[in-house]
């Protein structure tokens, strides 16, 4: 597809009149899809998709077009000039933009990411054998994906990459549940089973009765999987520049003058190669930007839209100003201690459906799900019926945080909303001396 | 949109039953953030899904190439993906499952979408964000308009030949203000209707815009939401997410058989309950209803072929049916209604709700808040969070009211309450009647693996619970 996006690229850049420039961007995937129930195919298939998005600028007014390709060069090419005529149309119509953001010119990247994928034909037959005695429920992805972007002062970044990902949910006859995912870029059977082993063991410890807490306050470790989510919800309303200055962020309280735990370090750390550095219209951000150090927050995301309006500098965050690669930093507390540190209280393997139940606060409700356990003495005593949680980041990432795991874990984003994700949070456990548990 | 019968006709393999999808959307989205051009975008798609039956088993191919050429290779992929999964399938299905649908079904609206040109509808809403930038305390301020206009054809081997098209209008308006370290947001919700440009009517536009600024001012004075068990009346612009999570996603079929365990979750609901589950008092009422006019989720056939009828889920505070389409009938014998939707041409349907509304009962505004000594009176969802039983919820909302000795009294901010779902439902104790009843709908229902997001109807009256826990912020 890169050179079809270099081809149509070209094309509509030579049809721009002097005053207009446009910036384009595709996306795009060919995947494979198999969900499970019970361990058997419920549904299967495959999705082909590229979608091209346009910007174009005329006299400090812009607007935005997006079209689906069919892959078929010449019919695309006809298609995007149609959406270009359309959008030359409208634009003269809208408003002028005082925050319009022209683009610039930067050094263009390419990276692709090859991988070696199972076969569509051979998915069934290799996921099949090891889970036919457990009662699992999921979703198998895999294909390849790509990114680019181009814009009509010359620029053109290109990424593309191979992945897989099976998401996965082991069930015992009580309805207690493990969650695993099994990705990557290169399919090892041997690895699959031996991590699908792994995790049918981990069966054995919600074989026990589970006992029902009582809202209040807990010690509580908080496994990567759930720390993740609760580092997910700073892309909503929460480190975006834009947000704070709209009075929308949980963070307001951090910009003025709270802090945050002195164990708690957040960056966006792009070095993995996960997810393309360039954002949507083709900024290159810093390989390593730091967010929060040591409690004190050091830097917002901030678009070149957002650094216009407010006066203050870019640091190339794409539009929405979330997080795109973030890196919580380890602690000290080793993975052999965690129950011992912990000693009484609860061990929170997954949360689920997360919300601010009051943004301006910092406060955060959920569920706890999954393999979640009492622990007293240091020892798991029973898995824990699942119970509702009410707390603000200012506690659990602040006074509350008692210390970090040492182990960093890569949790894939596995979502697939309108196209599958890339990237993922590398994120430790956190272990914290209370905990609100509220139904 | 292409001559699909035509297409059928070439497709060149043996398969049980084939069907063809094709999807055509255009998704245009204006946005004025502080008097400022925020989006001016328009998102095309265009595609077709390919689904084919062959052993007991269905196989998709979704493609972006609508070529003759490309749709006989979607056609081939289908077929081998779903012989590949008949080897080790959940059930064995066959053609009865997708029924016979023939028919057109277009959208009801007065002034059609090219009615207001971009320069026109960028026009009403700096009208309307001028609007609620006057006041010092705003410091941000939104005026937005999405139209959606959407055609289905679908055909499949067994004659079907539909046609639907669809054209949705949602709006907002919505502040954010503040005074010293108080911040406060109210808006519209983001709700939308089946319905033309009439949409943005400008007198309607800024009676919004009134209420929802003189209302976020009010809350910068307010009082923090009192807490502890008390009466709750809800709005409709609350009870939307109420009805949607705590009986919608509880009662698709889908879930209760664990197809959503490994994501949005399971559901207390056991196909054993229904015909016997108290689910709430006996003035509930619940129905299935694709057909009301103007509704987001209204249709003529669902994404199998299964015609949409209006049916009851809850009779009387009791469930007598569920949410499946016709897969989900033959796996779990239970009845079936057309809720077997995809959100677009790449991905496969699933069940999923339509319009779910709750019925009108028999109790004025004014009968419900009279009859109350303590407690409290909240509109327009904020916050919301419920287990993947859908058991336990919390939800926010935006804007409140004291009630004290049968009256409307101070102003409160930051409501919020929780429960959960049968013993909430049972605690239902008048459901307001027609003048209370809203209808509205939200485009965000996010389900499914791969994920899909779908419209949802919901219309509603105000309705008051006693003895509910409630709370206000930090």
């Amino acid at each position: 597809m890169e050179n079809a996006f270099k081809k149509i690229s070209n094309n509509l850049f030579s049809s721009l009149n002097r005053d207009e420039v446009l910036m384009l961007s595709i996306s795009g995937e060919n995947s494979d899809f198999c969900r499970f129930n019970q361990s058997k195919v419920r549904q299967i298939g495959e999705v082909l998709d590229s979608r091209l998005s346009l910007s174009l600028i005329n006299d400090k007014r812009i607007c935005h077009g997006s079209i689906t390709l069919g892959r078929d060069l010449e019919n695309d090419i006809k298609l995007a000039q149609n959406e270009l005529d359309r959008l030359k149309l409208e634009v003269t119509q809208l408003p002028k933009d005082p925050f319009l953001v022209m683009p610039s010119l930067s050094d263009s990247l390419s990276e692709k990411n090859h991988g070696d994928l199972l076969d569509s034909s051979h998915v069934v037959d290799a996921i099949s054998p090891i889970i036919k005695n457990v009662d699992l429920a999921g979703i198998w992805a895999s294909g390849n994906i790509f990114r680019g972007c181009s814009n009509s002062m010359g620029l053109m970044h290109w990424f593309e990459t191979d992945t897989f990902s099976f998401d996965f949910s082991l069930i015992t006859k009580e309805e207690r549940m493990v969650k695993g995912t099994f990705a990557g870029n290169n399919w090892d059977q041997l690895r699959y089973e031996s991590y699908m082993e792994n995790s049918i063991e981990k069966l054995k410890l919600l074989e026990r009765n589970s006992v029902k807490i009582e809202p209040g306050n807990y010690r509580t470790y908080i496994a990567p999987a759930g720390v993740s989510d609760l580092i997910d919800m700073l892309s909503w309303n929460g480190v975006s520049e834009s947000s704070i200055q709209q009075g929308q962020s949980a963070l307001i309280k951090l910009k003025n003058k709270d802090r945050l735990s002195s164990c708690f370090s957040l960056e966006e750390n792009f070095s993995s190669g996960f997810v393309p550095r360039f954002n949507g219209v083709g900024e290159v951000s810093p390989k390593v930007l730091n967010i929060i150090d040591n409690g004190i927050l050091r830097n917002t995301l901030i678009s070149s839209r957002t650094a216009k309006e407010y006066g203050v500098n870019s640091n190339y965050a794409d539009d929405g100003e979330y997080l795109r690669s973030p890196k919580m930093a380890a602690g000290d507390l080793d993975e052999t201690d965690i129950l011992k540190s912990l000693d009484k209280g609860l061990y929170l393997s997954n949360l689920h459906y997360l919300n601010w139940s009051d943004n301006l606060g910092g406060r955060v409700t959920g569920m706890t799900r999954y393999a979640c356990f009492w622990v007293e003495n240091g020892e798991f005593v029973a898995p824990i019926e699942n119970m509702r949680f009410d707390d603000s980041i200012y506690n659990f990432f602040g006074q509350n945080l008692e210390s970090v795991g040492s182990q960093l874990e890569f949790i894939p984003s596995v979502g697939s909303y309108s196209s599958r994700s890339i990237g993922g949070n590398m994120c430790p456990g956190i272990l914290l001396d209370s905990f609100k548990l509220t139904l | 949109m292409k001559d699909l019968n035509s297409v059928l006709s070439s497709i060149d393999i043996s398969a049980d039953w084939i069907g063809l999808r094709e999807v055509c959307e255009n998704k245009t989205f204006r946005y004025i953030r502080d008097m400022n051009p925020q989006s001016n975008t328009r998102s095309s798609s265009h595609g077709i899904m390919v689904e084919v039956l062959s052993n007991g088993q269905f196989g998709y191919s979704a493609t972006s190439d609508i070529s003759n050429s490309g749709i006989n290779r979607a056609a081939k992929s289908a077929l081998d993906n779903a012989n590949a999964g008949s080897k080790n399938n959940i059930f064995k299905f066959d053609p009865s499952v997708r029924p016979k649908a023939v028919g057109t079904y277009s959208s009801p609206f007065i002034k059609k979408a090219s009615s207001l040109s971009p320069g026109q509808i960028n026009e009403m809403l700096l009208k309307s964000n001028k609007f609620l930038t006057s006041n010092d305390k705003v410091v941000s301020a939104s005026s937005m308009a999405m139209m959606v206009e959407t055609e289905f054809n679908y055909v499949c081997t067994n004659g079907s030949n539909a046609n639907q098209k669809f054209l949705i209008l949602i709006t907002d308006q919505a502040v954010n203000v503040k005074d010293g370290d108080v911040f406060q947001t109210r808006s519209m919700g983001r709700m939308g209707h089946q319905m033309g440009m009439e949409a943005l009517d400008e007198d309607v536009v800024m009676a919004n815009c009134e209420k929802v600024l003189s209302e976020a001012i009010e809350l910068l004075s307010a009082e923090e939401c009192p807490t502890g068990n008390m009466d709750i009346v809800i709005a409709p612009s609350q009870m939307v997410l109420q009805i949607h999570e705590s009986i919608g996603h509880a009662l698709e079929i889908d879930r209760i058989l664990g197809d959503e365990r490994n994501y949005a979750g399971w559901s207390f609901v056991r196909l054993e309950d229904f015909g016997k589950l108290k689910y709430g008092s006996d003035i509930m009422n619940v129905t299935f209803d694709p057909t009301v006019s103007n509704e987001m989720a209204s249709y003529m056939f669902d994404d199998g072929g299964m015609k949409a009828s209006k049916e009851y889920l809850i009779k009387d505070g009791t469930l007598i049916r569920g949410l499946g389409g016709m897969e989900s009938q033959a796996r779990s014998k239970t009845p079936a209604v057309a809720n077997f939707r995809a959100s677009s041409w790449n991905r496969a349907p699933i069940d999923r709700m339509a319009n779910l509304n709750l019925e009108p009962g028999d109790s004025s505004f004014d009968d419900m808040i009279s009859s109350v000594e303590k407690g409290v009176y909240v509109e327009t969802n904020k916050s919301w969070s419920i287990d993947d039983y859908r058991n336990k919820f919390q939800f926010g909302t935006e804007y409140g009211k004291l009630i004290e000795n049968g009256k409307l009294t101070k102003t409160i901010k930051n409501p919020n309450y929780r429960g959960v779902t049968t013993p909430f439902w049972n605690s239902l104790k008048m459901v307001g009647d027609e003048s209370t009843f809203e209808v509205f709908g939200t485009p965000n229902c996010g389900k499914g693996e791969p994920n899909q997001v779908i419209r949802v109807g919901h219309a509603t009256p105000a309705c008051l619970f006693e003895n509910i826990e409630v709370f206000g912020g930090v």
